[in-house]
């Protein structure tokens, strides 16, 4: 293929391979789970043909030999030839992370090529006898060995292209032939007995190679033989009788293609010309694989790529509708002529739909980052020696793509810090009467206008003391001070710079780059960590994200003369209730709400409103949550809902109490954005 | 901008705050508006007013006559914002008066004295004499400072 060709492909190809190597991990690591399970290695083997076939037609080489030699050893475990074991899935992991690495040298403008050899070798090996090689050196004679046995009597090789031409032309009934024809030594045109030759084949049948390629007999570079594949349905004897007509000529060599021997050969030469089948028994399961594969496109929605600035760029713009939107609708309100009215309200509802696409665009569930997890943790956790059983839960929760691209990291520190530290050795478990297999829970859900990813582990907790002692010992408290600290004030020290409890520096964490960085990482997304822990029980990281929506829905209250907004994703309910139903727990003023103890919080204490105090008998109150804790703000009135888009108080302001924004109403004012997760403890 | 020459120009934004002149380099000026509708924002220290929406940007406020303890006065049809921009913050001061861009050498710019008045000293950077008049320079980053 030529490489102008090869380029629109070439995007469709990286994630196609990234896609069927992440299948690959998830089935490997659930084979893993269910070693007696064929249909997940019937999977597995699935994705690795596909992969052998995409990056033979692509030209890559070393992925398509490397594929080949795992799909082997698939076949195996598939027909039972072995068991499934950690060495052998191991083996297979290696194969899948050069795999990785070699797509995306391609996605990065290389070419894909690596020094595969060892694990082509192994994986061979593996094939052949079902355990891992004992030395490289006496399998390496053994490779050599096979291939001299099973070498035939065909001369070209054939990529997958002209392999399945020819596979139809024999459904079809054709004959394809291998043809050497040498010119007499003393041939002075060369190039136009080749070109004789090739008049007299064409007239017979296709020619569907030729070895060397055209360009070079037309240029003559060639010795005095030349080898083509014909597809033809005359008999060798024709063909032979027909060339000899040509003058110059000394022999003609006709060998017919069987595809047996073909397949045999693919087999033998599979090292550096990887070919699409290698056994019959293969053949019998394709017809059955292409069926499923057609079903599965079939229920993929048809995409284009975007370049994420210009979904930018229409975020923007559209943001600036909205406040002209708010606008309109103002002065629609002030002038209140019916015909402006209907004409404003239509166009608010076509924005919001528009608005509801543009976002939803830029929403990406995290199952993107989380679904490298699990093979982490199984390869760390066996580094480690230890037994970690690794949940995730919520994996479709949806979060901004600027987020998501940058949220990786942090969450990978995590789960090495908790893997490192958090977890205990399985002896030292069982002495503290913990099953041996610790678990990581990984979550993610939404609150609010909040995301929230939690790690969660069941280890050895984080270590007061040591942590003191660390802190002091590096400056980052004073000794009088680490005394009074609370247990969680001590926690919060882990996030300082510089700061690491790793007794012994292991290659997963621990070198004292690490809390912080995750620390800053997060708050430069707008977003908090924070973590909580007890001795011997285990630790949780909770991180909060923001939606990174910048249009939300807001509820505008008032309190005094002051217009604030709350997140509409925060409210549960507004109501109105009697000065007279507020009843008190330990001084703190709280209402029953549907059987519910809820506190109640007014917000012109809180933001300290300036001016008079209205003694009304009636409250207006708005019901918030966070997470399952509930709050009720005390506000004067109601505005109403209205969608507006969310700014930032800018980098001079930052981390003013409980507000998490501001916004620009219709009128041109700012109104502050009421943080509720804040507010409520 | 301002180098090791005497002669080297920078030019100057000046303003008045209680009759007394104080200038900031224009290369931190983003531009100077008459005052507008202020939003206040709970929780924050006295001498920050609140924000503004400034052509859809928001922008804090801080009244430099309550940051240099002055006694407050109401804002009148002089009142300006200057907004200022230093690295990636944006702020706007309050002033009583803005005047003109005035055009200063190195050599006009002098040490300040110990004492200057009721401004704490870590907010003046010097002292500009130009012909009869007297400008504070001011720091703008140690105003800035929460």
């Amino acid at each position: 293929m030529k490489k102008m060709e090869m380029n629109q492909y070439l995007e469709v190809f990286i994630e196609e391979s990234r896609e069927h190597l992440q299948n690959c991990n998830e089935q490997l690591l659930q084979l893993e789970k269910n070693p007696e399970n064929i249909t997940i290695v019937n999977e597995i083997f699935r994705s690795a043909h596909t992969l052998k076939g995409m990056s033979a037609t692509m030209g890559y080489e070393d992925m398509a030999n490397l594929t080949h030699q795992m799909e082997n050893v698939l076949d195996g475990i598939r027909n039972g030839k072995f068991d499934v074991s950690s060495d052998l899935i191991d083996l297979i992991f290696i194969a899948i992370d050069q795999l990785e690495a070699m797509v995306e040298s391609i996605a990065s403008g290389g070419d894909g090529s690596a020094d595969v050899q060892e694990t082509v070798e192994k994986l061979k090996f593996f094939g052949t006898e079902g355990s891992l090689p004992p030395q490289s050196d006496s399998k390496k004679e053994k490779v050599t060995s096979d291939i001299n046995e099973t070498s035939s009597s065909l001369k070209l090789t054939y990529d997958t292209y002209e392999m399945t031409v020819l596979e139809q032309s024999f459904e079809q009934g054709y004959i394809a032939y291998e043809l050497t024809v040498s010119l007499r030594p003393d041939c002075l045109l060369k190039s136009a007995r080749v070109y004789m030759v090739f008049n007299v084949l064409e007239k017979l049948g296709d020619i569907i190679k030729s070895n060397p390629p055209v360009e070079q007999l037309e240029e003559e570079q060639f010795d005095l033989q030349f080898t083509m594949t014909v597809i033809t349905n005359e008999s060798k004897e024709d063909i032979v009788k027909k060339i000899m007509k040509v003058s110059e000529i000394d022999n003609v060599h006709v060998v017919p293609i069987q595809l047996e021997d073909l397949q045999n050969k693919q087999k033998s030469t599979g090292e550096t010309h990887p070919k699409k089948e290698d056994t019959n028994q293969k053949k019998d399961t394709e017809p059955k694989e292409q069926v499923q594969q057609k079903n599965k496109r079939g229920n993929l929605h048809k995409t284009i790529r975007v370049n994420i600035n210009r979904l930018d760029e229409l975020m923007n713009l559209f943001e600036e509708l909205v406040i002209d939107r708010g606008r309109l609708e103002q002065i629609s309100k002030d002038i209140n002529h019916p015909e402006l009215t209907d004409t404003v309200e239509k166009m608010s509802r076509v924005s919001s739909n528009l608005q509801s696409i543009i976002l939803t665009m830029r929403m990406v569930p995290v199952e993107s980052v989380f679904n490298r997890f699990p093979k982490m943790v199984r390869q760390l956790s066996r580094e480690l020696h230890k037994k970690i059983n690794l949940q995730i839960i919520g994996q479709e929760t949806e979060l901004d793509r600027t987020v998501i691209d940058q949220i990786g990291d942090p969450i990978v520190h995590l789960l090495r810090n908790s893997i490192d530290h958090g977890i205990e050795m399985p002896e030292e478990r069982r002495k503290k009467g913990k099953p041996e297999e610790g678990s990581i829970e990984l979550k993610a859900y939404h609150s609010g206008n909040h995301v929230f990813i939690e790690i969660i582990d069941d280890g050895a907790g984080i270590n007061r003391e040591k942590v003191l002692e660390k802190a002091i010992r590096k400056g980052v408290v004073s000794e009088e001070k680490a005394d009074r600290l609370t247990d969680k004030e001590v926690y919060d020290l882990i996030f300082s710079s510089g700061f690491s409890t790793a007794e012994k520096i292991t290659d997963i964490s621990g070198r004292g780059v690490g809390l912080d960085v995750v620390k800053n990482t997060i708050e430069s997304l707008g977003g908090s960590i924070t973590v909580q822990s007890e001795r011997d029980k285990g630790t949780r990281f909770t991180i909060q994200l923001p939606l990174t929506l910048t249009i939300i829905s807001v509820m505008l209250v008032e309190i005094k003369q002051e217009k604030y907004a709350i997140p509409l994703t925060s409210i549960i309910e507004t109501a109105i209730i009697k000065r007279s139903e507020i009843q008190y727990a330990h001084e703190q003023p709280v209402i029953d709400f549907r059987g519910k103890v809820v506190p109640l919080i007014f917000l012109k204490d809180v933001f300290q409103v300036p001016g008079e105090e209205l003694e009304d008998d009636f409250l207006s109150i708005v019901i918030v949550r966070k997470g399952e804790k509930l709050a009720a703000l005390v506000v004067d009135s109601f505005i109403g809902q209205q969608e507006i888009v969310l700014k930032s108080l800018g980098n001079f302001l930052t981390n003013v109490f409980a507000i998490s924004g501001a916004t620009i109403l219709g009128n041109g004012q700012v109104a502050l954005i009421i943080d509720c997760n804040a507010l409520i403890k | 901008m301002i180098d090791n020459t005497n002669d080297t120009l920078s030019k100057i934004v000046a303003f008045s705050i209680n009759d007394k002149e104080y200038g900031v380099d224009v290369q931190y000026v983003v531009s100077i508006e008459k005052i507008m509708p202020i939003t206040r924002v709970p929780n924050v220290p006295s001498y920050i007013k609140g924000v503004i929406n400034l052509r859809g940007i928001i922008i804090p406020i801080i009244d430099l006559r309550t940051r240099f303890q002055i006694e407050e006065k109401p804002y009148d049809e002089h009142t300006r914002i200057v907004i200022i921009k230093i690295k990636d913050k944006q702020v706007g001061f309050i002033v009583d008066e803005a005047h003109d861009v005035i055009q200063i050498s190195e050599g006009n710019v002098e040490a300040q004295p110990d004492i200057i008045g009721s401004e704490k000293k870590e907010y003046i950077d010097g002292i500009i004499k130009i012909e009869d008049r007297l400008l504070m320079l001011l720091n703008i980053e140690q105003i800035m400072n929460v």
